[in-house]
């Protein structure tokens, strides 16, 4: 038993599907109340990974604990202190938001039923919708409620997977304000995404790719642990530019920004001696902290993919 | 601009080719698709039988004379009767028709050759199970021609005037259960096990692939609901439906066709428990196994050919091989 204060502790989580190892030895320690991101390209195990924390998936090896239970012995239990929101909306078009929340308090056996499903459609502010058809929903609507949905058995861990795929930024915004009360109030998140910016508000984050944990930490740590070089050029044209400084040494990343043509590398002193000939040739450069995007890509290339 | 021309064989091209892909890819319909054919000849071919032979019988009789023997060995020459017994007891010979063990009941009356001879016509009576009509009317026309020229052999000599142009038995042929041989009394009926087949099969198939294909299985499967909640969960709805249906076929026969209904409506309740119970069993079978809701409905209807085929509703169930 680990501490209290650890919610997740998992080692070397395996899974295969026939001869495809889809997670490979996978390790993650996720605290209390923390806001755990889960990042990696498509197809990268992110969503296998979280499928066996919260018991659909039996890991072919590996072990660990989730709310202090085995996740391969007790998945039963991990399921009634665990919110899972899957990837698609995967609640009942045909039924109303009310008896969505309604049917899903009941498989918890939540006793006060009613009370529960009105403090979930207050607390979302779902209200004007309540007798609606969740089909007839938009898509940031469907979002809140499958949140409200995977809350309302008042869970300690939240597993999220890419919750806000499709969703308008607004809807996203309010979204995150949530998770974060949420955190507040002590519930564990685990959220997958794509979103940078979504990353970045997360309290720590994992780095997945291939089914290998390639880093994880916060997003200073990550960002400097990869330790990349990055600087922006303007003015001119950036497309010529970026023909030319291809044929050189020492970049990882050009990559054109609107106007803005942004050029990262690891090896600082070689990037500085590639471009130092185009600093006079009309072009602005600026030396700029590097982005999660840039690392994440320098970390999957690296990693094999394409 | 170019012109866009209404018609353009390239596009229709294009269109056949991408859908002869999707057929090779959905393996299941394409199996189907030479299955279901298959099926139907080798059901229509060999297990269909329009002119059902050899159907049981039973004979009762108290006269042991030729003549008897020979109406009795016409009747199982013409191989349309099936002697199965022999019954001197009438109730016996009752039961056996009600329990449908036998088809046919002959009855050579006690004085049938002393009346014979004496050229006074004695009655032979056929009473058939008429709940099958397409069954038994081929064998009821046969007995009808065979009926005067089988005593021919025996009439002879002295009692040769008896024979030409006169019928010397007086043939009575009373169809039970059914005796004005009104459609509806078998249809109706019939149709409450078609009605129950489809919907319950269709529907139980459709019910588990359906929260499949919409995502929904998979947030069910997180909650602490276990499998055979799930399962019960999806059938027992279904079998309400399926008594509400029955009960509306019941009405429907009762009020609107004026079937009669004899017998206990608790053991027919009952009973048709078994019945849902397995059609949607085999429904919910179906539905672990299709991909999409697609490949659910042609498995429903895969089964339901055959079932329906085979079940007397449409064709008599009788054996042309038996198998």
């Amino acid at each position: 038993m680990t501490d209290e204060s650890t919610i997740i502790d998992v080692q070397g989580l395996v899974k295969r599907f026939g001869h495809k190892t889809v997670v490979n030895g996978v390790s993650l320690k996720v605290k209390r109340g923390e806001i755990y991101g889960f990042l990696g390209p498509n197809g990268s195990g992110k969503t296998t990974t979280i499928r066996m924390l919260c018991g659909l998936l039996r890991p072919d090896g590996g072990s660990g604990v989730c709310l202090g239970w085995d996740i391969i012995r007790e998945s039963t239990q991990i399921k009634f202190q665990v919110g899972y929101m899957a990837q698609r909306f995967s609640l009942y078009e045909d039924l109303t938001v009310k008896e969505n929340l309604d049917f899903i308090a009941n498989l918890y056996g939540i006793r006060s039923r009613r009370e529960a499903v009105d403090r979930a459609i207050e607390r979302i502010r779902l209200e004007r919708f309540s007798n609606q058809l969740a089909g007839t929903l938009s898509g940031g609507w469907k979002q809140r409620l499958a949140l409200a949905c995977c809350m309302i058995h008042q869970p300690k861990l939240l597993l999220l997977d890419e919750p806000t795929a499709g969703v308008d930024p607004k809807a996203r915004r309010e979204f995150w304000e949530e998770v974060h009360k949420l955190a507040g109030e002590g519930i564990t998140s685990m959220i997958s995404t794509h979103y940078m910016d979504e990353a970045e508000r997360c309290h720590r984050l994992a780095y997945i790719a291939y089914g290998n944990l390639l880093t994880s930490g916060t997003a200073e740590q990550v960002v400097a642990g990869e330790n990349l070089t990055t600087w922006l050029a303007n003015g001119g044209n950036i497309h010529a530019l970026q023909e030319r400084l291809q044929g050189l040494p020492a970049w990882d990343q050009i990559v054109p920004f609107g106007n803005t043509l942004h050029v990262s590398g690891k090896d600082a002193e070689t990037l500085e001696k590639s471009i130092t000939p185009f600093m006079a040739a009309g072009y602005r450069w600026t030396r700029t902290t590097t982005s999660l995007e840039e690392v994440f890509i320098s970390l999957m290339s690296r990693a094999g993919g394409d | 601009m170019t012109l866009v021309r209404i018609f353009s064989a390239r596009r229709l091209v294009a269109m056949i080719i991408k859908e002869f892909r999707q057929m090779r890819r959905d393996r299941v319909t394409f199996a189907m698709m030479i299955c279901i054919p298959l099926m139907q000849l080798i059901l229509f071919g060999f297990a269909i039988n329009s002119d059902p032979k050899n159907l049981p019988t039973a004979v009762l009789t108290a006269d042991n004379s030729p003549f008897s023997r020979s109406i009795i060995s016409a009747i199982q020459n013409s191989l349309y009767f099936k002697l199965v017994k022999q019954l001197t007891n009438e109730t016996e010979a009752q039961r056996l028709l009600t329990l449908g063990q036998v088809q046919f009941v002959l009855n050579i009356p006690v004085d049938f050759s002393r009346k014979l001879i004496r050229g006074e016509k004695p009655v032979l009576l056929l009473q058939a199970d008429a709940s099958d009509p397409a069954a038994v009317s081929n064998a009821v026309a046969a007995i009808r021609l065979l009926a005067g020229p089988v005593l021919e052999r025996d009439l002879k000599g002295i009692l040769g005037d008896l024979r030409p142009g006169f019928t010397p038995v007086d043939l009575r042929i009373h169809p039970m259960y059914n005796p004005e041989n009104i459609t509806q009394y078998n249809i109706v009926p019939g149709l409450m096990g078609v009605v129950l087949t489809m919907t319950m099969v269709i529907i139980t198939s459709l019910a588990v692939t359906r929260e499949r294909e919409r995502g929904t299985m998979e947030n069910l499967l997180t909650t602490p609901v276990r499998p055979l909640e799930v399962m019960l969960g999806k059938l027992i709805p279904y079998v309400v439906v399926g008594y509400l249906q029955m009960s509306l076929i019941i009405l429907a026969a009762r009020v609107l066709f004026r079937v009669p209904l004899e017998g206990s409506l608790v053991l027919l309740y009952s009973a048709s428990l078994l019945f849902i119970g397995a059609s949607l069993a085999v429904g919910l079978t179906f539905s672990t196994l299709a991909k999409n809701q697609l490949q659910a409905v042609q498995m429903s209807f895969f089964f339901f050919l055959p079932s329906i085929l085979l079940s007397g509703f449409m064709f008599p169930f009788q054996f042309r091989y038996s198998f």
